[in-house]
């Protein structure tokens, strides 16, 4: 890989300078050396960034956008990191670009080179402002439509500007594209989101299949779906936003919230992407005992993920089944963490605590209990015909399709992606353990039903390797009282329950982020369902859902 | 064979005889009697089937169900229908007050008019005349409209696409439900519920007699009898996971009381009547030759036979309830047309070409 990166480097006409690659924690990283996860954006001009983009897209195979970050710097004005990936051959760019007028800040829009710039320039504009040209739909995302101001802006009078609104949120009928002509003007199109005919039915925000306070509005022609606008925001809490106000260690807290059936997975993302800003390096204990919590947070998730799709389609005693076995993880996890969905466990130099006296045994005994359980649930519910009859060829995402809406983790491996980072670049001690990463190729949602059942038996193998010979050492490092990164952007990311979770800080040398951004796994399951839904019926649009698989207050952060 | 009829006819003549009643005065007597029978054993079957299936599922499921309120939660169905009483009735604003109103009330009376044409006993038929079995699919039909109705009134469309489900679904699979029966009637040359169970207490019981025919028709009225009910796998109309409730969304109280009731009721009389058409009704069982045996079963009360016939139905479609997802929509009309429709078809040939040819027992 480091081969790739230096003739990339050295190649004269490559404008982007790729990310650093981010070797595994386990190597030593001497703090005086620039950390491993530092990101180096090539900064491009506005009105150079269309071009570039297109060239890192058509030129460079640069197919997959993982990450867009909007940023405030100040003086300097407001702008965007770009992070993308050649999902062929692995190679990463960055590209940052800054907008110096504050007051109207305009970028090109990039949605008609990846799907899911879509819906995160509809962020970046939520949060900052920035508008981007011929985007069709400028609409905010997660705030509500008569918020005023921009939230994440370093000079917004959030408090002021907003008192508490005790009229309902209005739900606009039209989008705004900003169109940019070929003379430099801009002009302000209307579009409708609903034909004047359209029979929309709103599932959700309160509602029992959404997993949480989602909100798709859904036009229906008779029960075939025409269309589907996903309105988020309701447990938008501002967690990047609040963190820019805590110090590091208090960042920590907010990411159990995330998504919370990847609590471990999160945290640990966070706790890597300091460690490696800071150089400091963990024991293997620590590794270790991350490495397995992350294969059982993992494993949790999966069988939620089974119990919620089997009472979403109704076979309750499926769903009943899961927990029972689900119960059994959070009992281990209660043992050594306290908590049991809330894990507060991994630290910055470590874990909170080491594993409990019970934790080796109870583990031993779980892998083969879980074992033979996966058995009953293939007995139960996925032999089921009715099953069968109403997964198999439904909602039919291809390999193109979800690697340009970036829709990571089994959703991606459904339809052939090969994404799983810990094959990719493992970290932690994924380079210690043999296991296989599940890949399939239907792209449906038996498939994706399939892949997790599947991973949970991958997990159960990881864990089993490893359990047996965690080693000794400190299970914290000893760390400084109060904890300051270096100045520059970082970025880490876990393989999380769901999909790539990443963490990305800027730092200007403080002891809180300048600015810290998440890249939810959830947010582009969410925006790839009206793609997927289409000419789907009504009922499909739950069993796509559930094998999509978005936990919603990962969405919305 | 107790004959119930001797209560009956006894009553009638005390009514007459001992209190001086006209023939009028003595039947409308019977009449109120008999409805209040109907209507007392309508709540208690509800709250019976209300809890087995609380508990049938809780076993299924690994639990215990409910344990806190009395004994094995023996009260717990109780205080829930206390509490519904108690609730108040919201009615929304634009809805069809009229209508949305009247819905249950078509819906529950659909379900206690089937309900009496079951039989309970030798001699204890309610509704007993010689198109029961007509009269029987003409008055289940009913139910339908009343769902249609709250769906269409109640100005909302998760209850219109509930409603809209529910009609489809319910009008197809009557077809099937009619098919197999008229199968059956075939079998036994009657259409009158009492004359059916006299016929299987004679020859016995018709799944055993029509043999190969006999089940077929009783798996497809299974499958469709659970589709009548809106019962999983097919309780599409009301599907919590997309449509919240369904048809009755925005009822509340005892207004979805008697949705609730009449939910539970229907499966009970599609197990019914399942067990009166196919298992004998209230006829014990007999094998033939072994007149010991049968005199012994003869001594079991027939409304025993019936009750433990029908709650032997209830539990296999709890068991399907239970263990099966649901369907879609488009799944199940088609199920039903391009499967059950036409094999019941065929049955019904079959049938009629055994019954001809005397290939039965």
């Amino acid at each position: 890989m480091s081969e790739e990166l230096k003739s990339q480097a050295a190649a004269p006409q490559a404008a982007a300078k790729p990310a650093a690659p981010r070797a595994a924690v386990a190597k030593p990283a001497a703090p005086a050396k620039p950390a491993v996860n530092e990101l180096k954006p090539t900064v491009v001009e506005p009105a150079a960034l269309r071009a570039e983009l297109v060239r890192l897209h058509d030129k460079e195979g640069m197919d997959f956008l993982l990450n867009l970050t909007g940023e405030d710097w100040m003086e300097e004005g407001l702008g965007v990191v770009y992070q993308l990936e050649n999902t062929t051959n692995g190679k990463q760019a960055c590209v940052k670009s800054v907008c110096p007028d504050r007051e109207n800040p305009m970028l090109p829009s990039a949605c008609d080179l990846w799907d899911i710039a879509h819906t995160y320039e509809r962020e970046v504009y939520d949060f900052y402002g920035i508008i981007f040209t011929n985007h069709p739909d400028m609409r905010r995302l997660f705030m509500r439509e008569d918020w005023v101001g921009y939230p994440f802006r370093k000079d917004d009078a959030t408090e002021e500007n907003n008192p508490l609104r005790m009229t309902n949120e209005p739900l606009s009928d039209f989008t705004t594209e900003y169109s940019l002509h070929e003379d430099g003007t801009v002009e302000k199109v209307q579009h409708r989101v609903w034909d004047k005919d359209d029979y929309v039915v709103n599932i959700g925000p309160q509602h029992p299949s959404t997993h949480g306070v989602l909100h798709f509005r859904v036009a229906l022609e008779g029960e075939r779906i025409r269309k589907i606008d996903p309105h988020l925001g309701y447990i938008h809490r501002g967690v990047e936003k609040i963190s820019e106000q805590m110090t590091y260690p208090q960042t920590l807290a907010l990411t159990d919230r995330l998504d919370y059936l990847g609590a471990m997975q999160n945290r640990h993302a966070l706790c890597m992407c300091i460690e490696q800003a800071m150089g400091v390096e963990v024991s293997d204990r620590v590794q270790v005992i991350r490495t397995i919590m992350d294969e059982l947070q993992r494993i949790d998730s999966h069988i939620l993920f089974f119990s919620c799709l089997c009472q979403d389609l109704g076979a309750t005693t499926a769903f009943l089944y899961g927990f029972r076995d689900r119960e059994k993880i959070l009992d281990i996890f209660e043992e050594t963490c306290g908590g049991r969905l809330i894990l507060n466990y991994n630290t910055i130099g470590g874990v909170m605590a080491d594993i409990h006296p019970n934790f080796v045994k109870r583990v031993k005994e779980f892998i083969p209990y879980m074992r033979k359980n996966i058995q009953e649930y293939h007995d139960i519910f996925t032999g089921n015909v009715i099953f069968q009859n109403r997964s198999k060829g439904v909602g039919v995402l291809t390999k193109e399709q979800v690697i340009s809406f970036g829709c990571t983790g089994g959703t991606g491996r459904a339809s052939g992606w090969h994404n799983d980072l810990r094959k990719l670049r493992p970290y932690a001690a994924y380079d210690r353990v043999q296991f296989n990463e599940v890949v399939r190729t239907e792209g449906d949602s038996f498939a994706r039903y399939m892949i997790r059942l599947d991973e949970i038996l991958e997990s159960l193998n990881i864990i089993e390797q490893l359990i047996d010979n965690i080693p000794e050492g400190n299970f914290q490092e000893k760390m400084k009282p109060i904890i300051k990164l270096p100045v520059g952007t970082f970025y880490s990311e876990v393989e999380g329950s769901r999909g790539r979770f990443g963490v990305l800080i800027e730092s200007k040398g403080d002891k809180s982020p300048y600015r810290l951004h998440y890249r939810s796994t959830g947010l582009p399951l969410v925006a790839v369902m009206d793609t997927v839904c289409r000419g789907n019926m009504l009922a499909d649009l739950i069993t796509i859902g559930g094998t999509v698989d978005y936990v919603v207050p990962d969405v919305d952060r | 064979m107790f004959d119930f009829s001797i209560i009956t006819t006894w009553l009638h003549d005390f009514l007459m005889g001992t209190c001086g009643f006209a023939e009028w005065g003595a039947i409308l007597t019977e009449s109120v009697l008999v409805a209040l029978a109907i209507i007392t054993l309508y709540a208690v079957f509800a709250i019976a089937l209300i809890y087995m299936e609380r508990k049938v599922c809780a076993f299924f499921q690994c639990r215990l169900g409910p344990m806190r309120v009395g004994k094995w939660g023996l009260l717990q169905v109780f205080s829930d229908v206390f509490k519904m009483l108690t609730k108040e009735i919201i009615s929304m604003r634009q809805s069809d007050l009229f209508l949305h109103n009247l819905a249950p009330f078509l819906v529950v009376t659909a379900s206690m008019v089937t309900f009496s044409c079951l039989p309970w006993n030798k001699g204890a038929h309610i509704i007993d005349f010689n198109v029961g079995v007509f009269f029987f699919l003409a008055i289940s039909s009913i139910g339908v409209v009343g769902i249609l109705l709250a769906g269409w009134s109640s100005n909302n469309k998760y209850s219109l696409i509930g409603a809209m489900r529910s009609g489809a679904q319910i009008i197809s699979y009557e077809l099937s439900i009619g098919m197999t029966m008229l199968a059956m009637i075939c079998l036994t040359g009657s259409m009158s519920f009492s004359e059916i169970c006299q016929d299987q207490y004679v020859n016995g019981w018709n799944i055993v007699r029509g043999h190969v025919p006999a089940v077929i028709a009783f798996l497809i009225y299974l499958v469709a009898g659970n589709a009548e009910c809106n019962r999983g796998p097919f309780d599409l109309p009301e599907c919590e996971s997309e449509l919240t409730a369904g048809y009755h969304t925005e009822y509340s109280g005892m207004h979805f009381g008697y949705y609730y009731l009449a939910e539970y009721l229907n499966l009970f009389i599609c197990a019914g009547m399942a067990s009166t058409i196919f298992l004998g009704g209230w006829a014990p069982l007999h094998i033939y030759g072994l007149d010991g045996f049968n005199g012994v079963m003869d001594m079991i009360p027939g409304a025993l036979w019936f009750l433990g016939k029908t709650f032997f139905v209830v539990f296999l479609l709890m068991w399907l309830r239970w263990t099966f997802p649901r369907l879609r929509i488009d799944q199940i009309l088609s199920l039903e047309w391009k499967y059950l429709v036409p094999f019941s078809m065929v049955n019904l040939v079959l049938m009629a070409l055994c019954v001809a040819m005397g290939w039965h027992f």
